[in-house]
């Protein structure tokens, strides 16, 4: 019948692009509120500053450049502190989704007609994106103070991407199941810095006992610092394709646990 | 499914709609057929049981039992289609306070795939229509609590759809500013023939808004028709007296409908046109210390209906 104007008419499914756009929508909103809150956009860029250039030079009268891999240990430990950079950023951000709870500002993207894996995806392209920033200001530093070539840093860049999805997506799925962030805390203390400590990020991992040597070959940061380290300084464990192969399944898993607890949310 | 969006039918429809959580019967046996361009009021003190119906319906909470179509989609089958079909103003307020009232809409258009060509239009129109356009790029943590409330009317119709679900949209709002809000719905109706359910337990609101309320009580309805033939329903007027007068002397008047006593003694009547019949009503009283008569309202058909006052319990608590 004509009567039924097509003004209000069918309502169409949602399409594929449909949820590309919806990404895109929520990548945009987490850019907006990252770049209006200055001490977050200002502790981003300094924290890895702080870590190159105290702690670095603090431990490099410690540790003889032969368990480097005869690099300058603030060098060494470049690929690391953009490891730890990506690896505490995502905390802070995966905090953010139990205010956003608390505030019921998700509650207005929870029920718009898209899938949760769009919406998952959307928050954690936005989160990775603040990683990615850092990531570019401590590559650009390593181009000079650690003659970074532009090529390694590109690829560095690709390390930090997949392991920022990855951390965001723990952080998200963790923050989903917290209403404050009391026990999110301990949590992520109890998960991140043992991550962090076994990654070989801080030190060279070449000497530990065998079944330290055996945690630190079953956490998929290791391959991650690995890769950062390889592709900064030239100093790597793997093959890269092993490195890349563990951080996609590593993603692809955090993605999919993710997805399943904002399925859940309400 | 292929007779679904046909003229003259139901725009909303449940038939048995039941929500149990635990020991609680949240909602049960709700059957409601709401029409094309109709504002619909769910009447019903807090924790009745309405933002359980209203979830149901917007496929935020599965029913326990029962069926339900909003726009011809079933609410279990075609959750997505639900969802486009409707905007959504829930009851605490959901706007993003970090972004501007603009951000907001351009959010909420891009989530519902508004065309990119239409979406900057659609957003300062509605903008116009909610008298926000001069404070649109304003952090909304600046915005008072009608500023938001209006935005997030302007949000949930951003994306044109066919139903807009009012979960009490005045609550906590000042009398000019709920009046002020007031004409926005009813101008959506006239200007778009847009369908509201709205949710509310203010009588006043639900009397001078909605074409039909629901009267829901403990989860269920109770009463169901247009406000004024909820208070025809009533048989008269409301008289309450004041006084030490036996009940036997008035309830032996002719006129007399019905006779109750209200909290602190007073005798609540219902007579047929008590103007006319003031003046025996108090000879056959006797000595009458205070009279008040008046048309009946929504409060007086809640009471008839459910047994007690729509404010006398559930009041502080959450609703669902």
């Amino acid at each position: 019948m004509s009567a039924e104007a097509p003004r209000r008419g069918a309502v169409v499914p949602t399409s594929f692009l449909d949820e590309l756009y919806a990404i895109y929508a929520l990548w945009v909103r987490e850019v907006l509120v990252f770049s209006r809150e200055k001490p977050r956009v200002i502790s981003a860029i300094a924290q890895p500053l702080i870590w190159v250039g105290l702690v670095g030079t603090g431990f490099s009268s410690t540790i003889p450049q032969s368990a480097t891999g005869g690099v300058d240990y603030r060098a060494y430990m470049f690929g690391g502190v953009i490891a730890q950079t990506v690896l505490f950023g995502t905390v802070f951000f995966g905090m953010y989704i139990v205010w956003d709870r608390k505030q019921d500002v998700l509650k207005e993207v929870l029920v718009a007609p898209i899938s949760r894996l769009s919406i998952f995806f959307g928050k954690v392209v936005g989160g990775a994106t603040e990683s990615m920033l850092q990531g570019v200001i401590l590559l650009t530093i390593g181009l000079f103070a650690f003659h970074v070539t532009p090529l390694g840093a590109l690829a560095a860049l690709g390390f930090v991407a997949l392991l920022a999805i990855a951390f965001v997506s723990i952080g998200l799925t963790i923050g989903s199941f917290f209403e404050s962030f009391e026990g999110f805390q301990a949590i992520l203390s109890f998960l991140l810095f043992p991550l962090f400590f076994l990654s070989g990020a801080l030190f060279p991992t070449g000497n530990l006992p065998a079944w330290l040597t055996v945690l630190v070959r079953l956490n998929p940061v290791t391959y991650a610092v690995d890769g950062l380290r390889g592709t900064t300084v030239g100093v790597h464990q793997f093959d890269y394709a092993l490195d890349v192969g563990v951080l996609l399944g590593f993603c692809l898993v955090t993605i999919a646990v993710g997805t399943w607890a904002f399925r859940r949310m309400k | 499914m292929g007779h679904r969006r046909g003229m003259g039918q139901a725009i909303i429809s449940t038939r048995k709609l039941r929500k149990v959580f635990g020991d609680l019967v949240a909602a049960s046996d709700i059957d409601l057929e709401i029409g094309r361009g109709e504002i619909f009021g769910l009447l019903g003190p807090n924790g009745a049981g309405k933002t359980t119906t209203i979830n149901m319906l917007v496929t935020i909470l599965p029913p326990t039992s029962g069926e339900a179509t909003v726009n011809g989609y079933d609410v279990q089958r075609e959750p997505t289609l639900v969802r486009k079909s409707v905007g959504i103003v829930f009851q605490e307020p959901s706007i993003d306070t970090a972004l501007t009232a603009r951000e907001n809409l351009v959010l909420h258009g891009r989530l519902y795939a508004v065309p990119r060509r239409d979406l900057k239009a659609r957003v300062e129109e509605l903008l116009a229509l909610v008298e926000l356009t001069d404070r649109a790029d304003d952090i909304v943590k600046k915005y008072s609590g009608g500023m938001k409330r209006r935005l997030e009317i302007a949000r949930g119709l951003l994306h044109r759809p066919p139903v807009l679900f009012l979960d009490e949209p005045t609550l906590g709002l000042d009398p000019a500013t709920r009046e002020h809000i007031w004409s926005y719905i009813r101008r959506l109706r006239t200007e778009s023939g847009t369908t509201v359910l709205l949710t509310t337990h203010y009588l006043e609101e639900a009397d001078v808004l909605a074409d039909r309320v629901a009267i829901i009580d403990h989860g269920t309805v109770v009463a169901l028709d247009t406000p004024e033939r909820l208070k025809a329903s009533l048989g008269g007027d409301v008289v309450r007296l004041k006084t030490k007068a036996p009940r036997a002397a008035l309830e032996a008047l002719p006129f007399v409908e019905k006779l109750e006593v209200a909290d602190g003694g007073e005798l609540r009547l219902t007579v047929r046109e008590a103007s006319k019949h003031l003046a025996a009503i108090i000879q056959a009283a006797g000595e009458v210390e205070a009279v008040e008569v008046r048309r009946p309202t929504l409060d007086d058909v809640f009471l008839q209906y459910t047994g007690h006052g729509l404010r006398d319990e559930g009041e502080g608590e959450a609703s669902e």
